[in-house]
């Protein structure tokens, strides 16, 4: 049993979590809450003992009595991977790309126990056999990069649970999977749980993921805990208006927009293919080719707001880059306002300039090097730079709330919020008449989350644009579209009006991404 | 602040120095021999004191430094001249025909010995600066090719590459705004790297009498001069010899420093 008590972490004098007491029994799923910077992760690093440098902990974390605050590092050495286990958001890095699977877990097992090679390799093929890798279809001799990300994310767990820990700390780890993976992944935690009678403290910016598989909830706010209790009790009573603020967020719907079509249709997609060539399988061997989107048809009228949901690897980013006019089509057609779009120079600029984009992670959608304003400024490349450009940038900063005084800044000085308000600024700057708004709210907090989705729903009844919604994140889907796509396999395998799809939906995919979303009880609500 | 950065630049500095302070004055004159004085240990008149001929060495290795490192600037600018834009254009076109000439062309020339094909364009074109200038500049194009294209590869999947796609810009205008400025701070350790590099070759090639040719004072060819007088005047070697020393270590030190001060990933983990 692990507990926390009066556990409080200052780095170079600034207080980054503040006494935070809190019991992981046994047994028990312990959900931390909170949005980012609020402390969830640096409680996990101070109970791994893997503090950044320079910071210092008050308090005690006690493993069966024994504060490991002061415990000395080669100790901790044995705790860490044999006690206390931890899996990470990202499955992509988590893993030695260079080592097999087999290795990777046997090897936790060799540090620990100084176990024959062989032994080792059996226990690893046990472990994996657990998290749901068979030993037929997932040979100890695999590479992290043979498996998908979900896949991935099985291997870490096998990692973390190799030695059968007391605690397993998981901070985010369904973050950067799709719903149904998600969903699978929660299971598995939940099993190993209760069958080996481990603490899990699960960390996660989800509410609905904590409501659907916790015990208890923890919230967290600036290095504090807010409010902590059962789960269920917790959600019904939201003693704190802050874990009320939360779950208000989480559940946010802006008010509804009505579509204004007009005879051409803004986007209209028509039996769309577009192919990938692999690389041979054999040295002589013929290419073999992907068909990641095989004939897709739909349209979106003028100021419509359209979802377009399906599990990774369904061909949604490739459909994407196909009506950004940045990959050409192996067949069928894109038309843009009744024009055709095409890659490169064969679009004109005119054309193009009707469609802009979002993009998912707020760190990678800007140039580090350039200020606020000359990023903003930079599709006007499209329409030409007109001579009161700086007025029309601060115009755009003002319609997305961020003061207009902040052109002339760098980009890593805005938080991951305000960063993805400035990439909608610079979609909206041409007044373009389709955004494409590719996860484009998936990596934020849940506050600011509906703030944004205010603010586009805002934006398209001020201007009338029409909003093309990917997202894995069915309930965000289901609160900002008219209508919805569902992909699979490269197809859409149903589409019609986001309530109907949504409530009856008649494809196996559909239900199956339907089952698959976490959501809170609608019965457990104070208001 | 690290203090290899400190190290590298103090030492890299005195050399620049030397050479600049070279132009307008120096304790004697270059040329002027004076046999009855010769080999000469320290002294208040000859600081360094003198080679066989009698000339004084500090003011040999002063004017010596501005033949190290005029050769080593011009070839790192040509390396950099072609190289970058090489780079650039390979990473542009990426997976595609260009990418494949411009890198084979690359290993092309990486697959020839440096040395020896200087030493073949210097027994060609006859010895002198410029020739070995050519010669080392040529070998530095591939270097900063391959550094250039390997740092850009990864910029180009980016979402503001995207983003920049999405607002109609070509490659080469995306090349040039995104790409370039963003690959700098590799370039510019690799290009101090390459400086280093640059001033030993030029030493090398001067002290097989393929480099800078008499009376033009060179650290490589003092060095070569001296071999036969180690037993009785060591310093008229060791001078010139720690001259190279300094500045070659100094660069490399510099280089360092300032990939430590200019990556962010690893300011990150200071933090």
């Amino acid at each position: 049993m692990i507990a926390l008590e009066n556990l409080s972490v200052a780095i170079r004098g600034t207080p980054i979590l503040r006494n935070v007491d809190l019991t992981l029994a046994p047994g028990q799923i312990t959900g931390l809450v909170g949005e980012s910077g609020s402390g969830k992760s640096m409680t996990a690093l101070a109970i791994m003992g893997l503090l950044p440098r320079g910071a210092v902990a008050g308090g005690a974390v006690r493993l069966d009595g024994q504060n490991l605050l002061t415990t000395p590092e080669s100790a901790l050495c044995r705790i860490r991977g044999n006690r206390i286990g931890m899996i990470f958001q990202e499955p992509m890095t988590a893993l030695n790309p260079l080592m097999t699977i087999g290795d990777q877990v046997a090897e936790v097992l060799r540090i620990h126990h100084r176990m024959s090679r062989e032994a080792a390799r059996a226990r690893a093929r046990d472990r994996l056999d657990r998290v749901g890798l068979p030993g037929p279809r997932f040979p100890l001799t695999l590479y992290p990069h043979e498996l998908s990300g979900g896949q991935r994310q099985r291997v870490a767990i096998a990692l973390a649970i190799a030695e059968a820990p007391d605690l397993l700390i998981a901070d985010e780890p369904t973050t950067a999977l799709d719903v149904t993976t998600q969903a699978q992944i929660l299971d598995l935690l939940r099993d190993l749980v209760r069958e080996a009678g481990m603490s899990l403290l699960l960390i996660t910016h989800d509410l609905a993921v904590v409501a659907g598989i916790a015990d208890q909830v923890a919230v967290m706010r600036e290095g504090e805990l807010v409010e902590n209790g059962e789960t269920e009790a917790l959600f019904r009573n939201q003693q704190h208006p802050y874990t009320r603020a939360l779950f208000a967020a989480s559940r946010h719907v802006p008010a509804r927009v009505t579509a204004q079509a007009d005879d051409t249709p803004i986007l209209s997609v028509r039996d769309a293919v577009r192919e990938y060539v692999l690389a041979r399988r054999t040295t002589f061997g013929p290419h073999e080719v992907l068909r990641a989107v095989d004939g897709v048809s739909f349209d979106i009228q003028d100021g419509e707001s359209v979802g377009l949901v399906g599990e990774s690897g369904c061909g949604k980013s490739t459909l994407t880059r196909a009506i950004l006019g940045l990959d050409p089509l192996q067949g069928g057609e894109i038309r843009l306002d009744g024009e055709a779009v095409g890659p490169g120079g064969a679009m004109p600029a005119a054309l193009r300039a009707k469609v802009q984009v979002v993009f998912q992670d707020p760190f990678g959608s800007f140039d580090p090097r350039w200020r606020v304003d000359r990023l903003l400024a930079e599709p006007f490349h499209l329409t030409g730079r007109p001579r009161n450009w700086r007025e029309r940038v601060a115009e755009a900063l003002s319609e997305v709330g961020i003061d207009p005084s902040a052109a002339r800044r760098h980009i890593h000085e805005f938080s991951g919020g305000q960063r993805q308000r400035l990439a909608i600024a610079r979609a909206l700057i041409i007044r373009p008449r389709l955004i494409v708004l590719d996860e484009a709210v998936s990596a934020l907090d849940v506050q600011v989350r509906a703030q944004v989705l205010d603010l586009l729903a805002d934006l398209r009844r001020s201007h009338g644009m029409a909003y093309l919604f990917i997202s894995h994140d069915l309930g965000v889907v289901r609160g900002v579209t008219d209508r919805v796509l569902v992909m699979d396999r490269g197809g859409i395998v149903e589409q019609g009006p986001t309530e109907r799809v949504m409530g009856q939906p008649a494809h196996a995919t559909t239900r199956r991404l339907m089952a698959a979303m976490p959501e809170i009880p609608a019965d457990w609500s104070v208001v | 602040m690290r203090w290899t950065l400190i190290l590298g630049g103090i030492l890299a500095g005195l050399a620049m120095l030397a050479a600049a302070l070279s132009f307008l004055w120096t304790p004697h004159d270059v040329g002027q021999m004076a046999v009855a004085s010769k080999l000469q240990p320290l002294s208040g008149t000859y600081w360094l004191g003198t080679d066989h001929f009698g000339r004084d060495i500090l003011s040999m290795v002063m004017v010596g430094a501005r033949t190290s490192i005029a050769v080593a600037v011009v070839a790192v600018g040509i390396g950099m001249g072609f190289g970058v834009p090489l780079g650039l254009l390979a990473a542009a076109g990426r997976g595609g025909w260009v990418d494949e000439v411009i890198m084979r062309g690359n290993d092309l020339i990486f697959a020839f010995p440096s040395l020896v094909i200087a030493i073949l364009i210097t027994a060609a074109f006859g010895p002198s600066a410029v020739n070995a200038i050519i010669a080392i500049g040529i070998f530095n194009i591939p270097v900063f090719a391959r550094v250039t294209r390997g740092a850009a590869m990864p910029i180009w999947t980016l979402d503001y590459i995207r983003a920049a796609q999405v607002a109609g810009k070509g490659r080469l205008r995306i090349s040039l705004e995104h790409i370039l400025p963003n690959t700098l701070n590799l370039l510019i350790v690799q290009g101090t790297i390459q400086f280093s590099l640059g001033i030993l070759a030029e030493a090398g090639l001067s002290y097989v009498g393929l480099g800078a040719q008499p009376p033009t004072p060179s650290w490589g060819r003092m060095l070569a001069e001296a071999q036969t007088f180690v037993t009785i005047a060591p310093h008229v070697a060791i001078i010139p010899g720690l001259c190279i020393f300094a500045t070659v270590l100094g660069l490399n030190l510099l280089g360092d420093g300032l990939r430590d001060a200019l990556d962010p990933r690893l300011k990150v983990m200071q933090a």
